[in-house]
């Protein structure tokens, strides 16, 4: 006990009371010995009853049975340098191979751009610098102008975009055809149009289910609840095979465009249920009072209620994109070099043919996916528990 | 109180009818209709004219051809002469549902194990318990899905130095090869003394639910309905003198005989679909506990409730409703994830239907539009019986 601490209690009392009466304020005697410090700790967390203390060894043992191996194969035995796959294979003088990070270096450039032509590369670079502008603007709910932000990112965004990858040759960019798009710029071409395309769609989709009219209820119904209960798998298929069928034959729709077609109706369907939740969560007492005020429809929900239902849906949008963000691997199944397949593509390329490439391409896929998700998912718990501290209040 | 003044009332106020909600939201819903129907020709009348300029033959006509094509899995007869488009449909149904519904049991043993340990008191466990969730949430089941296949299950040793586990089970990079068992004619009388067993306990349940409900005495549901549904049928099996062989498989020198074998494709399918829904339904399972407030457990305590008790009685059933339409969703999922089966060449729906029978008819419009609907049958199907259950279940206010 230090002194500040002492002084917290009320000064004794100077008058000299009755002799039995203690004139010092007892100081409270500290907890037992046996429930602080690291030994109670363990007590409590991990030997409490005969169960836990075998759980406990049990997981112990096998922690120290995987974690020193994994520690060998990813970093220890691990090749760092080397240009092709002598680097990585079995020799007399080497008959440990742990992961192969050489083959990751060496085909870093390809798991990025694809076959992206190298001299135009730097306007993947751009891309990318403005879309972490953009996602920054909006996401930070701090940023000043997020009005702005918005526009920025659902209209000047795709636009520039597109001409910055797509080409343009009365600017001078070289058209660069979608068949040599690949890698992280192809996962995240689509991940950003299903975004930016299916929060606008999602909401149109949810305000028709809520919608008093039946027509617009009834194709807003029939819509989420369709691609609702198919797989990716099968949306896909029907925009790579279907799509061109329905369009006229001198219009046919370039393969990644089709994808993207079915990627964005896919996460509208998911969107409009996610925006649902958040319009039936307010109290009717909003659109009520936003009618007696005289506002139109639109107005009503542009001003009032959209505004409060998006804030709180905010967490479950970001979920639904880590969704969105995980499926678009789907896309290999419609012929199109998305980051998952440039790996699947270098690992059985014979140039790298050695015996832990296939683990390491997959080891690197798996700390992109995983980096990029949990990021996300940290991001909706944040809004999460600021939007519980607001309630709070 | 004269009925005009009311009408007076209740008169609308005239306005011009490009201001009146009504005509306005008629309006609205004959363009929507028009521009939705306008679409819909446009797409037939291309798709038709596609077709004709491909020389796509078009309707169901294809059904009963002969297929021609091989299926490495098959829970009926099927041969790659003699079968038809229709039987490698039913095929590739059947093998969807079987792993769907293996998956779905492995998932959910996995998921309320871990869901629980997640709020294990002990760290080791909640930890291990936390990174399981929070790693296979945030990788994509594909690249689990390839992982399982192509640096597992494809990289075991081969046939000649096959691992040997317990049982008489043999892993190689060729599947899982284990006893298969071979019921004799008798062992039918175990599935009846089974069936048996079965409606003795759900009318012996209602029974003691009615008499509890009358009387407050309990009876001994749990010895029951053990006795019924396992001690039955063993009994039943011991005394007609073990009817059930078992075809153990046999290691030779260049391969092995006998036995069933479990294929790489679709046991990377089943580990797939089970981690990555089983960390799902830990989440599920998680929410659903936490869900069921303090007070409730204290409550149970202050009536004298002893602790089983109080989880058998009052938190399992607050929790199970909270947790079972999330949980009947992540069951739709793993149905749905499974058609990722086209990935590891497991013969499921989506891979013999879109995959081979696409490619071989060209037939893309009647495809997928029966693959659709297959899955969405079954979606709205579940999620029809969900809701029955769901208003049936949910908390009754006041």
């Amino acid at each position: 006990m230090t002194a500040t601490d002492a002084s917290s209690f009320p000064t004794p009392r100077t008058d000299p009371g009755p002799a039995y009466v203690s004139r010092a304020t007892l100081q409270p005697s500290p907890p037992p010995a046996s429930t602080v410090g690291p030994w109670a700790w363990m007590r409590t967390h991990l030997f409490t009853g005969p169960v836990n203390i075998a759980l406990t060894i049990v997981i112990a043992l096998l922690l120290a049975w995987a974690i020193p191996p994994l520690l060998r194969f990813l970093v220890i035995d691990a090749i760092w340098t080397g240009q092709n796959r002598e680097a990585c294979i079995y020799t007399p003088d080497r008959t440990v191979v742990g992961a192969c990070w050489a083959f990751v270096t060496d085909r870093a450039a390809y798991f990025t751009y694809g076959s992206y032509p190298m001299a135009e590369r730097w306007r993947v670079n751009v891309f990318f610098a403005l879309l972490a502008i953009g996602v920054v603007w909006l996401l930070n709910l701090k940023a000043p102008r997020r009005d702005i932000g918005g526009i920025y990112f659902f209209v000047v965004l795709p636009i520039v975009s597109y001409i910055l990858l797509v080409g343009a040759p009365w600017l001078g960019l070289r058209t660069v055809e979608t068949n040599l798009w690949g890698g992280i710029l192809v996962t995240i071409v689509c991940s950003a149009v299903g975004i930016v395309v299916s929060l606008p769609l999602g909401i149109i989709l949810a305000l028709g289910r809520r919608s008093t009219m039946p027509a617009a209820k009834l194709f807003s119904v029939i819509f989420i609840e369709f691609v609702r209960g198919v797989p990716l798998i099968t949306v896909l298929f029907m925009a790579s095979v279907m799509l061109p069928l329905f369009v006229p034959y001198e219009f046919q729709p370039d393969k990644l465009l089709r994808a993207l077609i079915g990627i964005a109706l896919f996460a509208a369907a998911y969107m409009a249920e996610v925006v649902r939740a958040g319009l039936q969560a307010l109290p009717r007492g909003q659109y009520e009072g936003a009618m007696a005020m005289g506002l139109s429809y639109w107005q009503m929900m542009g001003l009032v209620i959209l505004p409060q239902a998006l804030k709180i849906t905010i967490p479950n949008i970001v979920n639904t994109y880590i969704g969105l963000f995980k499926d678009t691997t789907l896309v290999v199944i419609v012929g199109i070099f998305d980051f998952l397949k440039t790996i699947e593509a270098a690992r059985i390329d014979p140039t790298w043919g050695a015996p832990t490439v296939s683990a390491t391409g997959y080891v690197y896929a798996a700390v992109f996916y995983f980096i990029c998700c949990y990021l996300m998912s940290s991001y909706a718990r944040g809004v999460e528990a600021r939007l519980a501290r607001a309630d709070k209040r | 109180m004269s009925t005009g003044q009311i009408e007076a009332a209740s008169e609308r106020p005239k306005v011009s009818p490009l201001y009146d909600p009504r005509v306005r939201s008629i309006a609205f819903q004959v363009i929507l209709c028009l521009v939705i129907a306008f679409v819909v020709y446009e797409a037939a009348a291309n798709a038709v004219e596609n077709l004709r300029r491909q020389n796509i033959a078009t309707g169901l006509g294809f059904w009963n051809n002969a297929a021609g094509f091989p299926i490495s899995q098959s829970l009926i007869d099927y041969s790659e002469q003699y079968s038809t488009y229709g039987q490698a449909f039913w095929v590739g149904l059947l093998n969807t549902l079987l792993v769907a519904v293996i998956g779905i049991v492995l998932a959910t043993m996995l998921g309320f194990t871990m869901g629980v340990a997640r709020l294990s008191k002990n760290v080791l466990v909640a930890g291990v318990a936390r990174w399981y969730v929070e790693i296979v949430r945030n990788l994509p089941l594909l690249l689990q899905l390839l992982f399982w296949y192509n640096a597992v299950l494809k990289a075991l040793p081969d046939v000649r130095e096959s691992a040997k586990l317990p049982f008489s089970i043999f892993l190689n990079n060729r599947g899982l090869y284990a006893p298969r068992p071979d019921p004799q004619p008798a062992f039918d009388f175990v599935w009846l003394a089974l069936a048996i067993g079965v409606v003795v306990t759900v009318a012996f349940r209602y029974w003691a639910r009615k008499r509890q409900e009358k009387t407050g005495q309990q009876a001994p549901v749990g010895w029951v309905t053990l006795a019924m549904i396992v001690g039955l049928p063993l009994v039943t099996y011991l005394a007609l003198g073990r009817p059930l062989n078992f075809d153990i498989p046999q290691a030779t020198r260049f391969n092995i005989g006998g036995g069933m074998v479990l294929q790489p494709e679709f046991l990377a399918l089943l580990f797939g679909l089970t981690i990555y829904t089983g960390a799902f339904i830990t989440e599920v399972v998680r929410a659903g506990i936490l869900a069921v407030s303090h007070g409730q457990t204290e409550a149970a305590f202050a009536l004298g409730l002893r602790p089983n008790q109080t989880t058998k009685l009052i938190i399992i059933p607050q929790a199970m409703r909270v947790i079972i339409p999330p949980l009947t969703s992540q069951y739709l999922n793993l149905t749905k994830n499974s058609s990722l089966a086209v990935f590891v060449g497991y013969p499921d729906l989506a891979n013999v239907f879109t995959g081979t029978v696409l490619n071989q008819t060209g037939q893309a419009i009647e495809v997928v539009g029966i693959t659709m609907l297959v899955y969405l049958t079954i979606s709205l199907g579940t999620s029809f019986a969900m809701n029955i259950y769901n208003s049936r279940k949910a908390l009754v206010e006041r």
